[in-house]
């Protein structure tokens, strides 16, 4: 039976593997809300509520794991024993230290919003493959160990991605002042 | 004993069991209430049949008010006790208001939020706009002839943790149970959607009196989603007249006048912007107490030069909020109209042009919210046990703790579902250091000088251990009404240490107490009698809810755990004869306490059984 200790894709009813389609994600977390939102219990007494806003936060709390693929392969990765230690654990492959300088060179002198298009196209580009081979190392090789490599890189590429949104507010931000 | 009827569920009660329970539009420039009758909701008028109050109160020094219409009529003879636009105030200090120098009033400085000097003391922005809500709050009794069980109470998205904490406050301090605080712009979709059943993502444009929200909400089978928000709470129709008039007394060659005067130039800019919605031109007209009129004619072309950059920022809102929601302009299915500023044709026109589609504005922008508040009201009273209605809403704004050097450790960030708990691990900084400063913050800028300051705690008896050696885990937990509760604890040693985020204005329940005594007093046998009348209504809720209880799960408990409830329940039956209010209230009180694990237990049975049950039904 669910339970609050159950983990995230037992609460969910789907199987733990990275493939996932977002619509049942969704739906799934809409179905479960409706059954354990404090809003459901309005009427009742504070036992209630607070039972209903652990279940509520609960959910909410594996909802923004499942949907995200990246949270979802590194919490693949924590379930089958390979810890992502994102902070502890910075090594990485030189060659995609290196990618990364070239990228934040990149940004820095990206003048315009075409400039910056092509950078944000091709970290995209990245980005999918990364997950493609995440996918495979999970759902077919099993090979955690080796997905939690994939998983780092994939939060720096998500990192970057976050400067490329704050330099296109930038940009904007000049525009309209002229 | 009487036997009491239990209706099927889903079916709806007789109509003189259901719970009055209304939406309020608690606006700043008027609000409004509502409620659902006859299964359709609709904005409750006064007696005189208007449906709208605006939010102004006069104070009268003779300790009068007046409230409403008869308020705003005397403006602008006495504008320094007349209280116009009090949401602007809310949870805020002299400092965060803009334009304040502008502003008639006389404030006072206090740590949290000020207060207004009146020819009748010192106000609370609380106690003022609690005026407006105990008006609304009678209006609606009256036309039920009934008491009100509860009111869902709209807020701006873009409402900090402060001004939410201060208008829940308000609410209690004029006799309101808040069944829940919702966003404004999820109120008019929830009214939308419901008419419309609409599926898709939608953008609601609400430019109010004094604020404006722009939010981006998905729609599907019955769940409303707010995917995200945005906005500036200090942007509005009353800046479109502002502009309007300084424009106007520039034109006059008129540069500093009196309160007085600057009030009765507002107002002449409101009715000439208000009559440019209909017409291409009309006339600005105001005559000053020195007896110098002011007469010109201003087209809807000019008017729209001069508040050009309001609208321009309106936009530039809405670009920020589809970029955190990753939506392009072309996957929003429609743009819903909400505030009277809509009515604008310029803002209609502006909008249409960024979405390249015509926007929604079939219902009364001034009514939608408070409808779709009183549709959510009217399902969480559960009146509408078959209702399919629920509301997924987010953070408006990142919550978090200040760290070494000034800076923001986000903990919670934006447009997260509600309710939602998040934690974060921090560190000691020096050898042997036992106890820790937290400093909770809410805003989106990288210093905390540049944030909203909510709460400071301290988490002491850490035992002395190497710099860094200690575990803090700080977890931030937001209701669904997105009120925040911090709580801090070691890990290694277990201390603990935990703040419901009052904000530092604190008002004490003590205060609160008194403002009720001094505002709302009711001659003293009627109080009596109604406190009698409610302890036995909820005495008896109670123990129809533990029976049905007791009846469905009572296997739950051991026979051990069942005794002492039996005896709670029958000391609520007993005192339920005598006339002593407090001792039906403290029978009633000691039932729900021993009843409480049980509830748990019930809960908890009821939601796995749920929950499980959808997994085998659609794996």
């Amino acid at each position: 039976m669910t339970s609050l200790q159950s983990n995230d894709f037992e609460l969910f009813g789907l199987s733990p593997q990275f493939a996932q389609e977002r619509t049942q994600i969704d739906a799934r977390w809409k179905d479960l809300q409706r059954q354990a939102h404090p809003d459901r219990f309005a009427a009742q007494g504070a036992a209630a509520q607070r039972i209903a806003m652990q279940w509520s936060v609960r959910i909410n709390e594996a909802h923004q794991r499942l949907k995200d693929p990246l949270r979802r392969a590194a919490y693949l990765c924590e379930l089958n024993g390979a810890a992502v230690n994102a902070e502890n654990n910075t090594a990485m492959p030189s060659e995609f230290l290196m990618q990364q300088m070239a990228w934040r060179e990149a940004l820095e002198d990206a003048a315009g919003s075409a400039e910056l298009d092509a950078l944000a196209d091709e970290v995209a580009e990245m980005r999918r493959a990364l997950l493609q081979q995440c996918a495979q190392l999970l759902d077919e090789q099993h090979d955690y160990a080796a997905a939690v490599t994939q998983v780092r890189s994939l939060m720096f590429i998500e990192r970057f991605a976050r400067d490329i949104d704050a330099r296109y507010e930038q940009l904007e931000q000049a525009e309209r002042r002229q | 004993m009487a036997l009491l009827q239990i209706s099927e569920p889903g079916q709806t009660p007789d109509p003189h069991q259901r719970r009055v329970a209304v939406g309020i539009d608690l606006g700043t420039t008027h609000s409004l209430v509502a409620a659902v009758r006859h299964g359709v909701a609709e904005c409750l008028p006064d007696a005189q049949g208007r449906v709208i109050l605006p939010s102004a109160v006069r104070y009268l020094a003779d300790g009068g008010r007046q409230i409403g219409d008869e308020a705003l009529a005397a403006v602008a003879q006495d504008p320094e006790n007349t209280i116009v636009s009090v949401k602007r105030f809310m949870g805020r200090g002299v400092q965060d208001v803009v334009g304040r120098e502008k502003l008639p009033y006389r404030f006072a400085e206090h740590a949290g939020m000020l207060g207004l000097q009146t020819v009748a003391g010192e106000k609370s922005p609380v106690e003022v706009s609690a005026e407006i809500l105990a008006t609304l709050r009678y209006r609606a009794e009256d036309s039920f002839n009934d008491d009100l069980y509860g009111a869902v109470i709209t807020v701006p998205a873009y409402f900090d943790d402060a001004q939410r904490q201060a208008t829940k406050d308000a609410a209690q301090l004029a006799g309101l149970n808040v069944l829940r605080l919702i966003n404004e712009p999820t109120a008019a979709a929830i009214a939308y959607g419901l008419d419309n059943a609409s599926e898709g993502t939608y953008a609601v444009y609400d430019l109010g009196g004094g604020t404006f929200d722009i939010s981006i909400l998905q729609l599907s089978r019955g769940v409303f989603e707010v995917v995200a928000t945005g906005g500036d709470s200090a942007l509005g129709g009353d800046d479109y007249d502002a502009a309007l008039a300084a424009w106007a007394l520039h034109q006059a060659g008129l540069d500093s006048v009196t309160p007085a005067d600057k009030a009765r130039v507002k107002i002449a800019a409101r009715a000439c912007k208000e009559a440019l919605s209909s017409a291409e031109s009309a006339p600005f007209r105001a005559t000053l107490s020195s007896g110098v009129a002011i007469d010109l004619p201003v087209t809807r072309e000019r008017f729209e030069e001069i508040t050009a950059g309001l609208t321009a920022r309106t936009l530039s809102a809405v670009r920020k909020a589809l970029r955190d929601a990753r939506l392009g302009t072309d996957e929003v299915q429609g743009v819903v109209m909400v505030g009277g500023s809509t009515r604008m044709p310029v803002i209609r026109r502006a909008v249409g042009e960024f979405f390249g589609r015509e926007p929604l504005v079939n219902l009364d922008p001034d009514e939608v919210v408070a409808l779709g508040a009183a549709i959510q009201a009217n399902q969480l009273a559960g009146n509408n046990a078959a209702g399919d209605l629920l509301l997924l809403d987010v953070i408006p704004l990142s919550l978090g703790i200040e760290t070494m050097g000034g800076l923001v450790e986000r903990i919670v960030p934006r447009n997260q579902t509600i309710p939602v708990a998040m934690a974060q691990d921090f560190t000691t900084y020096q050898d042997g250091q036992t106890a820790l400063a937290l400093h909770v913050v809410q805003g989106e800028r990288d210093l905390v000088a540049d944030c909203r300051s909510l709460a400071r705690f301290e988490l002491r008896g850490i035992p002395p251990m190497a710099a860094g050696a200690a575990r803090i885990r700080v977890t931030f937990t937001v209701d669904a009404d997105g009120l925040l509760n911090v709580s801090a604890r070691e890990q290694i040693s277990g201390v603990q240490a935990q703040i419901d985020v009052k904000p530092s204005y604190g008002l004490a329940d003590e205060q609160i107490a008194r403002m009720l005594q001094d505002s709302f007093s009711t001659a003293e046998d009627d109080m009596r009698a109604r406190a009698l009348v409610e302890a036995r209504v909820e005495a008896d809720r109670m123990l129809l809810a533990t029976r049905s209880a007791l009846q469905a799960d009572g296997d739950l408990l051991t026979a051990q755990e069942r005794t002492p409830v039996d005896d709670l329940m029958a000391a609520v039956d007993a005192s339920r004869t005598s006339d002593d209010a407090k001792a039906i209230e403290a029978a009633t009180e000691a039932l729900a306490k021993g009843t409480e694990a049980f509830a748990a237990l019930r809960m908890n049975r009821g939601i796995q059984k749920a929950l499980s049950g959808k997994n085998i039904e659609t794996v």
